[in-house]
C-alpha cells in the first residue's frame, strides 16, 4: 500500500480531498490528528478571518500577480539550482546540485513567505507586523518589507538569540524595526514565539502577526509552505533543464520546517523523489539537548497547533538545543509530523559538530558560505552522497547564507575575532 | 446540579455576586498553596480557580507566568495538582474548584483519564485557554462523562456571529475575557462592561464571570455590579510574589498579606449591590 492510499482514510483527512498528498489541510486545518486551531479566544476570531483573507487572496489572479512582481525584481527570484561539481567530486557519489536559496535579498528562503504574506497583510488594512525570530533571518525578512511599505514594525527575539545573532540585531534596526528581547524562558525562538502572540492577542486590532514557519495555528502552516512552494516549484523546472528528469533525492534541514516544506511539496506525489529532512540533534539524539523534535518528541499542542514537541512525561515543553540558533525550535510544523507518520518523508538528525564540519567542507568546496541551518541538510549530504551512484540526482536546499554565523562559528573553532 | 450551580443558584439568592480568586498550584511550594487554598473560602472565596503550571503561558501577562516558574521549579504537576484538590475535599464539599490552564498537560496525561482523576480529586470545572470550541471534541465527551463543566471564554473581538456557537456548547458559567490582552495588564472600563454584557445575557442564561485586568475591591464591586462573579487573579499573585524571601520562598507574611487582600476582595463584592 502506498502512502497515498493509507493517507486518505486512516489518517484522518478527509475523504473527499482529492487522492493527493498535496491536498491537505482539510477544513479544520488538520494534516490527519495534527495542526488545528489551538488559540485562545481572543485571537480565533483574528485566525478565521486570516484564513477567508488568504482564501479570497489566493484565488485572485491580481494578488498572484502582484506577489510574482515583487519575487522577481525585489526578492530576485528565481534562484540559480547550481551543480556543485568540486562538492561531488569531494564526496564521490551523488550528483550534487544546490538550491541557492541564499542569494535571496536578506540572504535566505525567509524573503518568499514574508513577500507574501506583506501583501496579505496589506489588502487586509493592518498596519503594524508583529513576528517572532530565531537565527534573525524570519526577522530581517520582515523589518526589510515593513521598510519597503512603511510598516510598523516589532520582532521578537529570545535574549540567548539577540546575543548570538549580533549582526542580524543590528541589520533589523537599521531597517526600522523594534527588537525587543525576550528574557523568559531560556530566551530562544519558543519564547520569543510566545512573546509575540501576547503582543497580538493585546494589539488584535490593527496588528498583523507574520508567522515566519510553517506552524502556529491554521492557515498559517498551509500559506507559508504555499508562499515557499515557489522553491520546489522552481527546482522541478531547473532539474528538467538541467538533466531531464526530476530529481532523486531532496534534502533539507529542519526547525520549523519552512525551507524544507517549500522543497518537498511541489514532489510529495512524485514516490520515485527521495525526501529527506534534516532535524538539528544538537550534541546528540540521546544527549538530552537536541531540537529534533520529530525523532526525539511525542505528539502534543503548543503555539496554536498539535505537532510533535519535545516535551517531558507531564507535558511541559523542554528546551531544544542547537548551535543553530534557527533550528532551536522544540517543535516542528504540523505537515511534517503527518509526513513523517505516513512515511512519505524520512526524518533523520545531524549534530552541531556534523554541521561545523559541513559548513567548512561546503565553504572550502563550493565557495559558498552555508547558514549554519543549511549546514545541517549537508552534513546529511555528506553522510548518505557517498553512498548513493554517481546517476543519482540529489539536491540540497541552500536555505541561507552563513555570513551572520561567523562568529559562532570561530567560536567553536577557537578563534577570536 | 453540580456544585457550580449549586453555588451560583445560592448567591442568586442572597442577591450578590462571587469573588472567584486565583492561585497558581506549587507557587511558591506545595505545602504553602495547599494552605493558601484551604483558607481561600474562609477569607471569602466564593468559587476558587487553580492555575495549572506550564512552561509556555502564551495568554499570561509577566505576573502569572513568574508565579507559573515557581510552581515548575517546585516540583508542580499534573499529579500534585489534582493531589492538592484532593486534601481540599477532605475538609470542604461546597466550594467549587476550577482548573484554569493549557491543553498540553491534559494531553500529555490523557483526555479521559484527566477527566476521570479529575473528578475523582474533587475538581468541578476546566477552563482550557488554549482550547477554543472548535477543537474542544477529544476533551467534551470524557469531560461530560465526569461530570465536569468546560468554562467557555468569550472575548471582547468574540462576534456575534461567534457567540451563540461558543455559549451554547459552555457549562458552568461563561469566562468574559474583558480586555484584548494577556493576564494582569490593562483593566476594562466600565462603559465597555457595560456594554459587552447585554450582548452575553441574551446568548447564554448561564452566569458570568468578569475576568483579565481586575485588582482593585472596587474593580471587582464594579465588576459584579455587570455580571455574576469577578475573578481576581494577577492582583492576588503579586501580593504573594512580594512577600517572598530573596530566594523565592514564603515568609511568614505571605498567607496573612494575600488574605487580607482577599477579604478586602470579598467584602467590596459582597457590599456591591
Amino acid at each position: 500500500m502506498s502512502a497515498a492510499d493509507s493517507s486518505g482514510t486512516e489518517r484522518g483527512v478527509a475523504e473527499t480531498l482529492p487522492n493527493s498528498l498535496r491536498a491537505g489541510p482539510d477544513p479544520r486545518g488538520r494534516f490527519g490528528i495534527f495542526g488545528g486551531r489551538f488559540v485562545a479566544e481572543t485571537l480565533m476570531p483574528l485566525v478565521l478571518e486570516l484564513d477567508a483573507a488568504y482564501a479570497a487572496a489566493k484565488a485572485d489572479p491580481a494578488f498572484r500577480k502582484e506577489l510574482d512582481y515583487y519575487l522577481k525584481d525585489y526578492v530576485g527570484r528565481p534562484s540559480p539550482l547550481w551543480f556543485a561539481r568540486r562538492l561531488t567530486e569531494e564526496l564521490g557519489g551523488a550528483r550534487i546540485y544546490m538550491k541557492r536559496e541564499e542569494l535571496n535579498h536578506t540572504g535566505s528562503h525567509k524573503l518568499n513567505n514574508v513577500m507574501g504574506q506583506i501583501l496579505l497583510a496589506r489588502r487586509m488594512g493592518r498596519s503594524r507586523i508583529v513576528a517572532e525570530t530565531g537565527a534573525g533571518q524570519h526577522g530581517v525578512a520582515t523589518a526589510t518589507v515593513c521598510a519597503l511599505f512603511g510598516l510598523k514594525c516589532t520582532i521578537y527575539m529570545g535574549a540567548t538569540d539577540v546575543e548570538r545573532q549580533k549582526p542580524n540585531v543590528f541589520r533589523m534596526r537599521l531597517l526600522g524595526a523594534e527588537v525587543v528581547a525576550v528574557t523568559s524562558g531560556a530566551g530562544t525562538l519558543k519564547d520569543a514565539m510566545n512573546e509575540a502572540m501576547r503582543d497580538w492577542v493585546t494589539n488584535v486590532r490593527d496588528t498583523y502577526f507574520l508567522v515566519g514557519t510553517v506552524a502556529g495555528p491554521h492557515p498559517y502552516p498551509q500559506m507559508v509552505r504555499d508562499f515557499q512552494s515557489v522553491i520546489g516549484d522552481e527546482t522541478r523546472v531547473q532539474m528538467q533543464e538541467a538533466e531531464g528528469r526530476l530529481p532523486d533525492v531532496i534534502v533539507a534541514a529542519i526547525g520549523g520546517g519552512s525551507n524544507a516544506m517549500g522543497i518537498f511539496h511541489p514532489f510529495l506525489d512524485d514516490p520515485s523523489v527521495r525526501l529527506v529532512g534534516v532535524e538539528a540533534a544538537g550534541r546528540g539524539l540521546d544527549s538530552g539537548e537536541t531540537a529534533a523534535s520529530i525523532l526525539r518528541g511525542r505528539p502534543g499542542v503548543l503555539h496554536g497547533n498539535r505537532t510533535y514537541l519535545l516535551q517531558d512525561e507531564d507535558g511541559q515543553i523542554d528546551e531544544a538545543h542547537s548551535i543553530s540558533a534557527g533550528l532551536d525550535y522544540p517543535g516542528i510544523g504540523p505537515e511534517h509530523s503527518w509526513l513523517a507518520d505516513i512515511g512519505r518523508v524520512e526524518y533523520v538528525g545531524a549534530t552541531d559538530d556534523q554541521a561545523l564540519a559541513a559548513f567548512q567542507l561546503c565553504t572550502r568546496t563550493e565557495g559558498i558560505i552555508p547558514a549554519l541551518e543549511a549546514a545541517h541538510a549537508l552534513a546529511h549530504v555528506a553522510v548518505i552522497a557517498p553512498t548513493l551512484s554517481p546517476e543519482t540526482l540529489l539536491v540540497v536546499n541552500i536555505s541561507g547564507r552563513g555570513d551572520k554565523d561567523i562568529f559562532t562559528v570561530a567560536a567553536h573553532l577557537g578563534v577570536t575575532l | 446540579m453540580s456544585r457550580i450551580a449549586r453555588r451560583f443558584a445560592a448567591l442568586k439568592a442572597q442577591g450578590r455576586g462571587a469573588l472567584i480568586p486565583y492561585l497558581q498550584a506549587c507557587d511558591p511550594d506545595y505545602d504553602t498553596s495547599l494552605a493558601l487554598l484551604r483558607a481561600m473560602p474562609g477569607a471569602g472565596a466564593d468559587l476558587i480557580e487553580i492555575g495549572v503550571p506550564f512552561s509556555d503561558p502564551s495568554a499570561d501577562g509577566p505576573t502569572i507566568q513568574l508565579a507559573a516558574r515557581r510552581g515548575l521549579k517546585a516540583g508542580a504537576s499534573m499529579v500534585r495538582v489534582l493531589e492538592m484538590v484532593a486534601r481540599f475535599r477532605e475538609d470542604d464539599a461546597d466550594t467549587p474548584i476550577i482548573l484554569m490552564g493549557y491543553l498540553n498537560p491534559i494531553e500529555a496525561y490523557g483526555h479521559a483519564r484527566f477527566c476521570a482523576d479529575a473528578a475523582r480529586a474533587g475538581v468541578d470545572g476546566l477552563i482550557i485557554v488554549d482550547m477554543p470550541p472548535e477543537e474542544a471534541d477529544l476533551l467534551d465527551g470524557p469531560a461530560v462523562e465526569a461530570g465536569l463543566d468546560i468554562i467557555r471564554l468569550v472575548a471582547p473581538t468574540t462576534d456575534d456571529a461567534r457567540l451563540p456557537m461558543v455559549c451554547g456548547s459552555a457549562s458552568g458559567f461563561i469566562y468574559y475575557v474583558s480586555i484584548t490582552g494577556v493576564t494582569g495588564t490593562r483593566t476594562a472600563s466600565s462603559d465597555e462592561l457595560a456594554a459587552a454584557l447585554p450582548r452575553l445575557r441574551a446568548a447564554t442564561d448561564l452566569p458570568v464571570a468578569i475576568g483579565f485586568g481586575i485588582r482593585s475591591p472596587e474593580q471587582a464591586a464594579a465588576a459584579v455590579r455587570a455580571a455574576d462573579a469577578a475573578v481576581v487573579a494577577s492582583a492576588l499573585i503579586a501580593t504573594l510574589e512580594d512577600s517572598l524571601d530573596e530566594e523565592g520562598r514564603a515568609t511568614p507574611d505571605t498567607l496573612p498579606r494575600v488574605l487580607a487582600q482577599l477579604s478586602d476582595l470579598a467584602k467590596a463584592v459582597r457590599s456591591a449591590r
